[in-house]
């Protein structure tokens, strides 16, 4: 027991501070993940919602694709895909340099795309909810077209897309664990190391799945509050 | 007084006004053209390939690895469907000693990556090798492909118990009594009456907790499984040539297709009686 409370602890002689720099990297990436997956899946929800039937489809292609394929697969695509597209582009360009990704970058891209092609579905349903008197009202008091979704439909959106949202985000906390196969010191890949090092894999893995629980038990309050947060116009009733 | 001399003829309807080219049009159609674009570049482009001695040399390879990838996510799943009702009824159950470990069991497979479970069951199980070897178990927990087997199917397990309970707990009390007032056995009223209103609701999801088992399943590769996906990875390892990824991308995708359009046809079927 004490020999494993040395072996966590931080400083020299644990791998706590290496674990903790881990976690600190996970969600970082899953936060700098979020702005980008979240708007671009409202763009795609929109593009669903249009009259427009070439912009639906093309909406409904890109789901399609994002959703099929497996999540790791998506990483590996990104990440050798960009850099063997930059690198024919120098071919072509007469230029002569090689680039290497950065495992976060590529991570960030290929997460956000597969959370957005998700996270579309969820906005989708709670467009759904919302009834066209809505907009009517909006636009006879004279409210321009920008101006009615940002005020009226977006506040009324949130809160009807708020749960489906808060498990995207613990799916997209799970999902940054496969961008350690791809060299992210995360919280697998560090505590992965020390699992070599130390020989012993159980005690470091068993660490590893406990991180993500607390993150998702911290997760579930944060949401809890915001969940109230979004609904505060509905406690006088 | 005026009479009716004659009909009036009927009239066609006044043309559609020409629909303007508005932003959301233009947007669509440069996004749709891209789309054409990238798919002919890849129908070309896997034409190509199919003539090259990439696919002669891993064709087969590729095939292996998808029926690896069937095997996998078949087994899990059955597995798994084997275990989650015995942890759907601890969920359910009335008795706390039971039902505490049942939530814990879920919240733990749900809450942590597939990849740490499988990296924890794995890597995690050398540590007990004294043990196991003493019981007999080590050469199960050696070999990557039982445990990745035991990993996907305790993990799925937890998520089929979840859809089981809310099925099973979505049918209304009535419909037992109802059915018993008939005079209907147990096994009847089971099969004819109750599963077939708890696959209703319990269809969906699990058509995607399957989809979610063949996606998830190309974590095997990462503990050298040589599935699909690790067929793919040793393919791109070997040949340095991005189309490995290309056509595991293809296969991922037909897979996935086909299950979600058998699985649109069972709802149909299922629900043919409320269809209107």
């Amino acid at each position: 027991m004490t020999e494993a409370l040395t072996l966590l602890s931080f400083g020299d002689a644990g791998w706590g501070d290496q674990i903790a720099m881990g976690v600190v990297v996970t969600v970082t990436l899953a936060l700098a993940t979020l702005p980008f997956g979240l708007t671009l899946g409202f763009l795609i929800a929109l593009a669903k919602l249009s009259d427009e039937p070439s912009l639906k489809a093309a909406a409904n292609i890109f789901t399609t694709i994002f959703r099929g394929l497996p999540e790791l697969l998506t990483l590996f695509l990104v990440y050798f895909g960009i850099q063997i597209g930059v690198q024919e582009l120098a071919k072509l360009l007469d230029l002569n340099f090689t680039i290497e990704i950065n495992s976060f970058v590529a991570g960030m891209a290929a997460l956000a795309v597969v959370f957005s092609s998700y996270a579309s579905e969820a906005f989708l349903s709670a467009f759904r909810g919302i009834s066209k008197g809505q907009y009517e009202g909006g636009y006879a008091l004279g409210i321009s077209k920008g101006l009615t979704m940002r005020l009226i439909i977006v506040p009324q959106l949130i809160r009807l897309a708020l749960p489906a949202l808060g498990n995207l985000w613990l799916i997209l906390l799970k999902d940054t664990a496969l961008v350690s196969v791809i060299g992210l010191a995360d919280v697998i890949r560090q505590t992965g190391i020390a699992a070599r090092v130390t020989k012993e894999p159980f005690l470091f893995f068993s660490i590893a799945c406990g991180i993500y629980l607390v993150l998702a038990v911290i997760s579930s309050f944060g949401l809890a509050r915001i969940e109230r947060w979004s609904k505060r116009g509905e406690a006088s009733r | 007084m005026t009479m009716t001399t004659g009909f009036i003829e009927a009239r066609r309807p006044p043309a559609a006004p020409a629909r303007s080219w508005t932003g959301a049009r233009i947007t669509g159609h440069v996004l749709m053209a891209l789309w054409a674009i990238a798919g002919f570049f890849l129908l070309w482009y896997l034409t190509e390939a199919y003539f090259s001695p990439f696919f002669e040399k891993y064709a087969e390879k590729y095939v292996s690895g998808f029926l690896v990838t069937l095997q996998i996510v078949g087994i899990s799943l059955v597995i798994g469907a084997l275990l989650s009702v015995p942890i759907a009824m601890a969920r359910n159950s009335r008795f706390a000693l039971l039902r505490w470990p049942a939530y814990a069991y879920v919240y733990f497979f749900r809450g942590t990556p597939l990849l740490a479970q499988t990296f924890l069951i794995y890597y995690g199980s050398g540590t007990f090798r004294p043990e196991l070897a003493s019981v007999g178990l080590w050469p199960f927990f050696r070999e990557a492909w039982f445990c990745v087997i035991l990993a996907f199917s305790l993990n799925t397990a937890a998520y089929q118990a979840e859809i089981l309970r809310g099925a099973i707990a979505n049918v209304p009390k009535g419909q037992w009594e109802g059915a018993m007032a008939l005079g209907l056995s147990r096994p009847v009223i089971l099969f004819k009456v109750i599963l077939p209103q708890a696959m209703m609701v319990a269809l969906r999801p699990y058509g995607n907790e399957i989809i979610l088992m063949i996606k998830g399943s190309a974590i095997a590769s990462i503990v050298t499984v040589f599935d699909l996906m690790g067929e793919t990875r040793r393919a791109y390892s070997r040949s340095y040539d991005f189309q490995a990824y290309i056509w595991a991308a293809v296969f991922y995708l037909f897979l996935v297709e086909v299950l979600r359009r058998v699985w649109d046809m069972l709802e149909r079927r299922l629900t043919r009686h409320l269809a209107r």
